[in-house]
C-alpha cells in the first residue's frame, strides 16, 4: 500500500509520510502558493505541481533528481489568428490563454515522456518532452462542437478528467465541465463524442439527454476493465461498460447523488467511492454528517461509509480530484475544502483524520 | 531609454531587477525587457502576449489604457511600474 500522500492546497502543497499506524507532513513546498493539481509520473518517478498564482498567471513545476523543483513550461495557448472572434457563455471575448491547470496525466509505457494536461478555458496540451514543452492539441480545441461548452462551476469549460487506456495510449477519453465525455482511438488525431444516455436537468428540455450539455464532474476509468466508466456528474452517477459510448444512470443512492469526486478500484470494475453532498446550491455534507459511499456491485447498491468520520457540523466540501485511491485499492484519502485530510483503511471501513488544519484542499494523491 | 521597475511580490518567483530599454511603446520596451529575461514574460503576460487580468501598468504616474496590444506611448524619459492590481484591503 501507498504510504506516502500529495495534497494540493491553496497554500501550498503537503507532502505525508505514513509512520507506524500515523500520519504526519514530512514536507512542505510552494508554502503561501496556490497548488491546484499534482501529478507523480509512474514511469519514472517525477512529480509535476501546477501552481496558480494569480496575479501571475498559471506555472508547472517539476520535481529534480536533488529533491527540489524546477520551473517548466506551462501549456500556452497559441496566437489567436486574426479575425478569429470567439465570446464565452457571458458574452465575452474568450481568452485564449490558461486559466487553470486542471488534469495532468501520464500516458503509458509505451509513449515515453508523453503528458496530457487539461485546462481551462477547455484546451487539452500534449507533451512529448516531460513537459519541457507543450502543444494545443488543435484537432480538440478547433472541433466545432468545441465552442458549445460552457463554464460549469466556473465561468469557462474546464477539461478536468484524461482516461488513458493501459493497453494503448492512443486511446484516450476526457471529461469536459460542462461539454460531457469525448473520445480518441489515434492519440489525439481526432476525436468524437461519446457518452449517451447521462442526463442533465438544468439545461431546457430539448438538451438534456444531448451529451455535449453533459456537466461530468468526474470521469474514472477501471484500469483492469478499460471498457468500465463511472460519472459523478451534476445530476447524479452514472456508470458505462461499452467505453463511455452508453452510459446508465444510478438513483436512489442515500443520502445523495450529487458530489464531485468518484474513483473506481484498480481490479474491480463493480466496486467505486463517492463522496456525497447536498445537491446543489448548498454543497454541503447532508445532515452535517460527511460520509464515503461505496458500492461493491456495479451501483445495485450502495453502503454508506462513516466510520471515523464527523457526523455532526461538518461542512467539508471534496472537490474532484480531492479523493484518492491507492494501487491496492484498499486504502483511500480525501481532502476538504475546510482543510480537513482523512484516511481510509480497509476499502474505506475505518476512517481517521490526519488533520483539519490545513488551507483548502483541492486535490490529493498517493505516490 | 525607460526605466523599467517590477513589483517586489514577482521577485520571489522570477528575477525580475530594475532594467532600462529602448522602445516607443510599453509593449515595445516590455518585448526588450523580456528577450533578456524570458522566463519572466509569462509571469506579466498572457498567452496572447496582453497584461495579464490582475496585473498593471504606470507610465509616469498614469495606468495605461491599451491593455491587449500594449501601445501606450513611452519617452526616452518614462519610468515604467508593473505592478499587480490590487484593490481594497
Amino acid at each position: 500500500m501507498s504510504d506516502t500522500l500529495l495534497v494540493s492546497t491553496r497554500k501550498g502543497l503537503f507532502t505525508l509520510g505514513r509512520s507506524g499506524t500515523r500520519w504526519q507532513i514530512i514536507k512542505v513546498d510552494f508554502l503561501g502558493d496556490n497548488v491546484s493539481l499534482t501529478l507523480t509520473d509512474p514511469r519514472d518517478g517525477r512529480c509535476y505541481a501546477a501552481l496558480d498564482h494569480g496575479h501571475f498567471g498559471v506555472k508547472l513545476h517539476r520535481s529534480t533528481a536533488s529533491g527540489g523543483w524546477e520551473e517548466i513550461a506551462a501549456p500556452a495557448y497559441p496566437a489567436k489568428p486574426e479575425g478569429v472572434e470567439e465570446n464565452d457563455m457571458w458574452g465575452r471575448p474568450l481568452a485564449w490563454s490558461t486559466a487553470r491547470i486542471w488534469a495532468l496525466q501520464a500516458a503509458g509505457k509505451d509513449q515515453p515522456g508523453v503528458l496530457w494536461c487539461g485546462t481551462l478555458p477547455g484546451g487539452l496540451f500534449r507533451s512529448a518532452d516531460h513537459g519541457a514543452s507543450w502543444q494545443l492539441v488543435r484537432s480538440l480545441w478547433d472541433h466545432p462542437k468545441r465552442k458549445q461548452w460552457m463554464g460549469g462551476g466556473a465561468d469557462l469549460p474546464g477539461l478536468h478528467s484524461v482516461c488513458i487506456d493501459p493497453g494503448s495510449s492512443q486511446r484516450i477519453w476526457i471529461a469536459v465541465s460542462t461539454g460531457g465525455v469525448w473520445f480518441t482511438n489515434d492519440g489525439g488525431e481526432s476525436w468524437e463524442q461519446r457518452g449517451e444516455g447521462m442526463r442533465a436537468d438544468h439545461v431546457p428540455p430539448e438538451l438534456t439527454h444531448d451529451p455535449i450539455a453533459q456537466d461530468v464532474h468526474c470521469l474514472a476509468q477501471c484500469p483492469a476493465a478499460p471498457e468500465r466508466f463511472w460519472v459523478q456528474h451534476h445530476n447524479g452517477i452514472f456508470i458505462s461498460s461499452d467505453a463511455a459510448r452508453t452510459f446508465s444512470e444510478i438513483t436512489g443512492v442515500k443520502p445523495s447523488v450529487f458530489g464531485f469526486p468518484v474513483v473506481v478500484h484498480p481490479r474491480d470494475p463493480d466496486t467505486a467511492w463517492f463522496v456525497p453532498e447536498i445537491k446543489d446550491e448548498k454543497r454541503i455534507p447532508c445532515d452535517g454528517k460527511l460520509v464515503v459511499t461505496r458500492t461493491r456491485n456495479g451501483g445495485k447498491s450502495f453502503e454508506i461509509l462513516s466510520n471515523g468520520l464527523p457526523q455532526s457540523h461538518a461542512y467539508d466540501v471534496v472537490y474532484r480530484h480531492a479523493l484518492a485511491l491507492d494501487e491496492t485499492g484498499n486504502r483511500l484519502a480525501f481532502g476538504s475544502t475546510t482543510g480537513g485530510l482523512w484516511v481510509g483503511e480497509d476499502q474505506g471501513n475505518i476512517w481517521s483524520c490526519v488533520t483539519h488544519t490545513l488551507p483548502p484542499v483541492y486535490a490529493v494523491r498517493f505516490i | 531609454m525607460a526605466k523599467v521597475f517590477f513589483t517586489p511580490n514577482l521577485q520571489r518567483h522570477v528575477g525580475c531587477p530594475q532594467t532600462e530599454a529602448e522602445g516607443r511603446t510599453v509593449g515595445e520596451v516590455l518585448a526588450r525587457v523580456f528577450a533578456e529575461n524570458p522566463p519572466a514574460r509569462g509571469y506579466v503576460l498572457d498567452d496572447q502576449g496582453a497584461l495579464r487580468k490582475h496585473m498593471t501598468i504606470f507610465i509616469d504616474g498614469h495606468i495605461i489604457r491599451d491593455r491587449t496590444r500594449l501601445s501606450d506611448v513611452v519617452t526616452g524619459t518614462s519610468a515604467i511600474y508593473v505592478f499587480q492590481a490590487l484593490s481594497g484591503g
